[in-house]
């Protein structure tokens, strides 16, 4: 036991333990979002989705088909540069990953809690959009060209209203450290409920709006209908993912769930208050309380796509300078003047 | 120190932009094999990044050489040949060839008979505008409405399968009338068996079905801010360039010709019925979707008044054993659910035509493209195909 502890006590060990295990749980949330879309889609589109696969319910769909794309043949054309082609997949679902590591599940349920924890997942974030840029053009494939560049055009659309969204709350809270922000909802809230201590999420103290601007932005990020355009298979094929087969292929399709993963927990440490529900005690029931809103944030996600068709690339382009900036910028001089005179 | 000169130095930074910004124009071709192009169409495209600066349709992959085989064949067996010109309407396409065919052997065709065509007729062309409301939306990135449609088109199908024994290739008419239901024996015969039993009683539910997916692909897509936004004002076909390039259909209509075939051939009794002929006001992609949608619900209500008049009567005129057409020429087109078909016999007399010319609608509706084209943008090329709704085994034939 004082041998295990002793190992444990390690600095490096202990880092690896943490690693592993939020690669793990991010990879099993990641096949949890999977087949709950092919589920939730089905039903709302009068179908049944997988329901043969694990003997119930087609619970093992996910795995079913991991399995299906290990076996394929990894492909990559002879056009293709090929160390930028091998290297573009893991670059995409490498910065999900990083996100992962500053999102709190309980005060003491994190990885690593950095000052400038979201600053550090904003950062990291975009990253991915450079592994599908790297993608599309090291593919040697006018569509996968096309997806690549309409990706890189989005990132730098999405990206601005998305960091002054976030800006307003950091301006709120008075911190970016992942933990402080949650802190400043529940626990030692800034804001209560009048009478009692039962702290109130920003979304419901005036972040709406930027709440709205942060999951706009965040489907933009994640090339999620309505702005799938990267992808677009009625017109390029399959975007940037045209050529790629196999594990590579997987490798991107894990990167966009657990994209909606993290942008989904992102959204509810920033906005819904995180681990905080009042009349639960963070320490125990914190990680449930995080699970549950993400969950109802994925499925929000799982819905649009459902229902909405997707935009044109120009169109989304003047959405995004023309409102979400001016909008979010507005919403940032507001939230500073309130700051300072409430 | 000089003084700053406005105009010289626009002019310098306009050379430096021209040299600097000069892109090559890519070619881009989609297609024949591609995901939106509903078949075998290809398109060479010049895209200067996105926008198609010129577009060249290459058609003839999905040629079948049906006029020539048309020429070897027996009437009979051409019915079985000409229901896979427009494989999502085939019964649709049947109705002119024979009707043509019965007028130059100079035949009367039963009252019952001709409810019967009318009837499947009009369903041919919901399920066909059923599959262009579930493909459209699909286009544009929708995937949801694709499963409403398809889930009630397929009790249309059904019907049609239990009437004529074809889902997509009926086969059904024959000169002179139609098919006897199977164990109907010779039609010759005074006792022969024709509509399967509960069919109209079927037939009424299925319509209320029609138009309850309408109303919820109504709910779920025409009012879709998203949607308008890549519809409105996209392929833009005015109604002067219409007639010109010989569109015909529902994106005749749409671009405000209130045309429709149906009111102005007699082919079928379909002057008996309460019904409006749909038409747009721009020309745009949002109206031949809008023009679809309404002529679904218009259909519907034909069937529900026919299934609700239909006479008893013979199935067949007399027609000799052996059908020989005597020597004539003869041009009979109808309204098919893509636009105007139209079949010109040549008959020498015997049994078999010297020359069948087939005008299909979908050949006429896509020779627009090329001008159509010009200058959108790439997603756009997808919104407006789309839109137009052709087959490709109608185009090529």
């Amino acid at each position: 036991m004082t041998v295990a502890l002793a190992i444990l006590d390690n600095f490096w060990v202990f880092l690896v333990i943490k690693l592993l295990a939020v690669v793990l749980v991010l990879l099993g949330f990641s096949l949890a979002i999977i087949y709950a879309e092919l589920k939730i889609m089905a039903h709302m589109q009068a179908r049944i989705g997988p329901y043969f696969a694990g003997g119930r319910f087609g619970w093992a769909q996910p795995f079913a088909d991991a399995l299906k794309f290990l076996q394929k043949e990894d492909l990559v054309p002879d056009e293709a540069d090929s160390p930028v082609f091998r290297l573009a997949p893991a670059v995409s679902l490498m910065s999900t990953v990083a996100v992962f590591v500053i999102v709190p599940f309980s005060p003491t349920l994190i990885a690593r809690d950095l000052d400038v924890g979201i600053f550090y997942a904003l950062a990291v974030s975009s990253i991915g959009t450079l592994g599908v840029l790297m993608a599309g053009w090291s593919s040697a494939n006018k569509y996968s060209l096309m997806g690549g560049l309409r990706a890189a055009a989005q990132l730098i659309a999405y990206e601005l209203p998305m960091v002054l969204a976030v800006a307003a709350v950091v301006v709120q809270a008075g911190t970016m450290s992942m933990v402080g922000i949650v802190e400043a909802q529940g626990g030692t809230a800034l804001f209560t409920i009048p009478g009692t201590d039962i702290g109130l999420p920003f979304v419901m103290v005036g972040q709406i709006v930027a709440f709205g601007i942060f999951m706009t932005a965040a489907l933009a990020e994640l090339s999620r209908i309505p702005f799938d355009m990267p992808i677009a298979e009625s017109e390029l094929v399959f975007g940037y993912l045209t050529e790629y087969s196999g594990i590579r292929f997987t490798m991107f399709f894990l990167a966009e769930y657990a994209g909606m993963f993290s942008m989904a927990a992102l959204a509810t440490t920033l906005f819904l208050g995180g681990w905080y529900l009042p009349g639960l005690d963070p320490t125990i029931f914190g990680p449930f309380v995080m699970m549950g809103k993400v969950s109802l944030l994925v499925f929000v996600m799982i819905w649009v796509r459902v229902t909405w068709p997707r935009l044109r690339e120009d169109q989304l382009q003047s959405f995004a300078w023309k409102w979400l900036i001016p909008v979010s910028l507005a919403n940032i001089m507001v939230t500073a003047v309130l700051k300072v005179v409430l | 120190m000089t003084s700053y000169d406005p105009i010289v130095a626009m002019h310098h930074s306009e050379s430096q932009v021209s040299v600097e910004l000069q892109t090559p124009d890519m070619t881009l071709n989609l297609g024949p094999q591609h995901p939106s192009t509903h078949g075998v169409l290809r398109l060479i495209a010049k895209v200067d990044g996105e926008r198609v600066e010129s577009i060249e349709p290459v058609i003839g992959y999905m040629h079948r050489g049906y006029e020539k085989l048309a020429e070897v064949r027996t009437y009979p067996q051409i019915t079985a040949l000409v229901n896979r010109i427009d494989w999502v309407s085939g019964f649709a396409n049947e109705i002119a060839f024979v009707t043509a065919a019965e007028r130059l052997m100079g035949l009367e065709v039963p009252e019952r008979a001709q409810y019967i065509r009318l009837i499947l007729t009009e369903m041919t062309r919901i399920s066909s505008h059923l599959l262009f409301l579930s493909s459209y939306p699909l286009e544009l990135g929708a995937a949801t409405p694709l499963m409403f449609a398809l889930r009630d088109r397929e009790r249309l199908m059904d019907l049609i399968e239990g009437v004529t024994g074809g889902r997509f290739h009926p086969n059904f008419n024959r000169l002179g009338g139609v098919k006897p239901a199977a164990g109907g024996g010779s039609t010759q015969k005074t006792r022969v068996q024709d509509l399967p039993a509960g069919f109209l009683a079927d037939t009424r539910v299925a319509i209320e079905h029609v138009y309850e997916v309408c109303d919820e692909i109504d709910g779920l897509i025409t009012g879709n801010e998203i949607f308008h936004e890549r519809t409105r004002g996209i392929g833009v076909i005015p109604a002067a360039k219409a007639l010109e390039y010989g569109v015909s259909g529902p994106n005749l209509r749409a671009s405000g010709v209130r045309f429709d075939l149906r009111k102005v051939e007699d082919y079928l009794p379909y002057d008996r019925f309460d019904w409006q002929v749909p038409a747009g006001t721009e020309g745009d992609c949002l109206d031949r979707y809008l023009v679809r949608l309404e002529e679904i619900r218009q259909s519907a209500g034909i069937i529900g008044q026919a299934i609700d008049t239909i006479p008893s009567g013979p199935l067949q005129a007399k027609v000799p054993r052996v059908i020989k057409v005597p020597p004539g020429e003869i041009y009979v087109r109808a309204e098919n659910p893509k636009g105007e078909m139209g079949y010109h016999i040549v008959s020498e007399g015997g049994r078999v035509p010297y020359r069948v010319k087939i005008r299909s609608a979908s050949y006429s509706n896509i020779s627009i493209l090329p001008w159509l084209l010009k200058g959108v943008l790439v997603p756009d090329i997808i919104a407006i195909m789309g839109s137009l709704d052709f087959v490709l085994g109608d185009v090529d034939r």
